[in-house]
């Protein structure tokens, strides 16, 4: 499988403390990669560091280092849902959802959005103010765009931080499920969770314990 | 040519949540209504001499209004992430700034100005020098929003940004309420006001052109701590 | 040539190396200013011949006048300072951009003092909106708020950078700001007596004014050398050569 991400000697030192150090790894398309570690060990950093918007760890990150579109930040073709989900609370799932399509210069029919917006079960909250809805619905509203069907190149990797807080049972088993789904459809993941995944795709990085 | 609808979407939602905040919004057209009132009773009646001052009465109440909606630009994308995923946008992100600072101009700016005539009145301007208040103020703070948004930026990752923005950004002002001010009051007294209006439009056109980049760099420093 | 330049370059960026190559440059430079100034103070204020329009009054201008010169030069090098901390990574950069704020801002004030202090027996008042004194008072609010600006940020690396923008937007627009201070004072007053408008100094005055502006600008290159050396004890302050400097210290010798 073509490489998807490369990342070479990470560092990354705060309040006097090295988080991690000289930190290397690849990522290939249809792995998963799990980050695992206490809270306060970087799984955070480094996510916030891959998809370049940190500012705080030294190192090399390149996305699809083999092929033409190599670059720094190849954000269209990465999902990317932090830890704040990026949900405005003054607006209805739809219009979430909308807004970062076009963040993503992403357009698809409006029907689809509703069936993404369905799969999470958002279902008759579509049009809501999400300040109405309770936490683990924020959190859906946020996850929905990776229910949506697009085709296998247009989003490439997912990067998600701690994707399974807030969600019940149900919710929790569907995720994974579609996490592993994308991965055996090519796709890469990069995920913080306390969670465990089962698959055979999947490959674990701890991170802490005072390296 | 893609990029068109997408950034039209981007405003929609900007226009979108300004509306939703609209008591937000009113706050700095209260506060430049008051400004003006408070301003006759706490110097003169007099209407000969309130008409001397009405430029500048105005001006400053324009720009404090401005000051004081600032801090909003930018602060609750930051806090619920989705400033994040601005830079991390496959529009650049200059465009984003400058749909954002535009709406913050369309819903203070434009607002300001069109309330400016009202309360000149009150003032006692001459009403000739009506267009060119207006003209005048729809510029400055058009480059008053754009000037601001880099101080926006730099405090947004802050817990009490106000009062530094302010302090930040209220040097950058002078130029542009000097002339401002300056080409009201040569009209109103009869001089050549063309100069001024050009030196303002000079500075908005070169804010437009430089504060959207350095708003970013801002936004990247803060969004990266 | 230009290797050799860019060698020099990365020796100077290092921390270390600029903390110990400073030591003697402070040290003697520091020295050297105080004589310049001290030299320059009493020959400007006791032996100087009285001037003909302003009386002894003028003798403020062996202070205000440097101090005024410096607090500009000082933001000038803040800006510059912060583009090549921004471009080249440098945090030497930003370490000294930081450590000639309180400089250039003392500077300011000194201006705006002094110039207060001779618009008294000149314009028979303590402030007037003379466009040189209005706009030192914008160029020291501009010095407070990047001052207020690094004292804000959590991080000290986000305070270097943010900065460093705010320095840039600032000397963009210094020029446009004195402009237009300038024109809007030539709008609202007469002429005033300005400073320095006198350029045929008579050589008696002229040296001890031109050798208390050198002597400024060595003593705040001392000043910010000194100030630079302690940020970098402070922000270096993990790594080994930084303990041993400071167990140097501490064992008093």
């Amino acid at each position: 499988m073509a490489q998807v991400l490369s990342a070479v000697g990470l560092d990354c030192e705060r309040d006097d403390r090295h988080l991690f150090r000289d930190l290397s790894f690849d990522v290939s398309g249809g792995e998963i990669l799990h980050l695992t570690g206490p809270n306060g060990s970087g799984k955070t950093t480094l996510l916030r560091r891959l998809v370049g918007i940190s500012s705080v760890v030294e190192g090399v990150v390149t996305w699809f280092p083999n092929s033409p579109e190599s670059t720094g930040e190849p954000c269209e073709k990465i999902w990317y849902i932090a830890h704040r989900p990026a949900v405005t609370l003054l607006q209805s799932p739809l219009e979430n959802m909308a807004y970062a399509l076009a963040l993503h210069g992403i357009r698809v029919a409006e029907s689809v959005v509703w069936d993404a917006l369905d799969t999470v079960g958002l279902r008759g909250f579509e049009d809501v103010p999400s300040h109405q809805l309770s936490a683990g619905q924020q959190r859906r509203v946020a996850l929905a765009r990776l229910y949506l069907p697009l085709e296998p190149d247009r989003v490439r990797a997912w990067v998600l931080d701690e994707p399974l807080t807030a969600l019940d049972v149900e919710a929790t088993e569907r995720l994974k499920a579609r996490i592993i789904e994308f991965a055996r459809a090519g796709g890469s993941v990069i995920m913080t969770s306390h969670h465990g995944l089962d698959s055979e795709t999947v490959r674990t990085l701890a991170l802490g314990g005072g390296s | 040519m893609t990029l068109l609808p997408l950034l039209s979407s981007v405003f929609r939602r900007e226009m979108q949540l300004a509306y939703r905040r609209r008591s937000d919004l009113a706050n700095p057209l209260l506060f430049f209504l008051i400004v003006v009132v408070l301003f006759p009773l706490g110097v003169t009646p007099d209407m000969a001499k309130l008409a001397e001052m009405a430029p500048g009465v105005l001006w400053v109440g324009a720009l404090l209004a401005n000051l004081l909606s600032l801090d909003l630009l930018f602060r609750s994308d930051y806090e619920d992430g989705s400033l994040e995923q601005m830079l991390l946008a496959a529009l650049p992100p200059t465009s984003l700034v400058v749909c954002k600072v535009g709406v913050h101009w369309l819903v203070t700016g434009l607002p300001l100005t069109v309330m400016a005539p009202l309360l000149s009145v009150m003032l006692g301007l001459p009403g000739s020098a009506l267009p060119l208040l207006m003209l005048t103020l729809a510029l400055g703070t058009l480059s008053l929003s754009l000037i601001g948004g880099i101080g926006a930026a730099l405090t947004v990752g802050l817990q009490k940004g106000g009062l530094l923005l302010t302090l930040l950004i209220m040097p950058l002002f002078v130029p542009v309420i000097i002339f401002g001010t300056g080409a009201v009051q040569a009209q109103v007294a009869g001089l050549p006001w063309l100069a001024q209006l050009a030196m303002l439009a000079a500075m908005t056109t070169g804010s437009l052109a430089l504060a959207p980049l350095l708003t970013v760099a801002a936004l990247r420093i803060a969004v990266g701590d | 040539m230009w290797q050799a330049f860019v060698r020099w370059f990365h020796k100077w960026s290092s921390p270390k190396w600029f903390y110990t190559m400073s030591q003697p440059w402070s040290f003697w430079l520091g020295w050297a200013a105080t004589l310049i100034i001290a030299t320059a103070l009493v020959w400007g204020l006791l032996f100087a011949p009285v001037e003909r329009l302003q009386g002894n009054s003028y003798r403020i201008i062996f202070i205000h006048v440097p101090s005024a010169f410096l607090s500009q030069a000082i933001y000038a090098a803040i800006a510059v300072l912060g583009l090549v901390g921004l471009v080249w990574k440098m945090k030497l950069a930003f370490f000294v951009a930081k450590q000639c704020i309180p400089v250039g801002a003392s500077m300011a004030l000194l201006a705006l003092v002094t110039g207060a202090i001779w618009g008294k027996p000149t314009w028979g008042t303590w402030w007037e909106w003379d466009a040189r004194l209005t706009s030192m008072l914008v160029l020291l609010l501009l010095y407070l708020g990047l001052w207020a600006l690094h004292n804000a940020m959590e991080r000290p690396e986000s305070g270097d950078r943010a900065a460093a923008i705010l320095a840039l937007v600032g000397v963009v627009n210094l020029p446009i700001i004195k402009f237009s201070v300038e024109w809007w004072n030539t709008l609202h007053q007469p002429a005033t007596l300005k400073f320095t408008e006198a350029p045929p100094m008579h050589t008696s005055m002229l040296i001890p004014f031109l050798m208390a502006i050198l002597g400024f600008y060595l003593a705040s290159m001392a000043w910010v050398l000194m100030r630079t050396r302690l940020e970098i004890l402070q922000r270096e302050r993990k790594s080994r050569w930084v303990e041993d400097e400071l167990n140097r210290f501490s064992e008093g010798q």
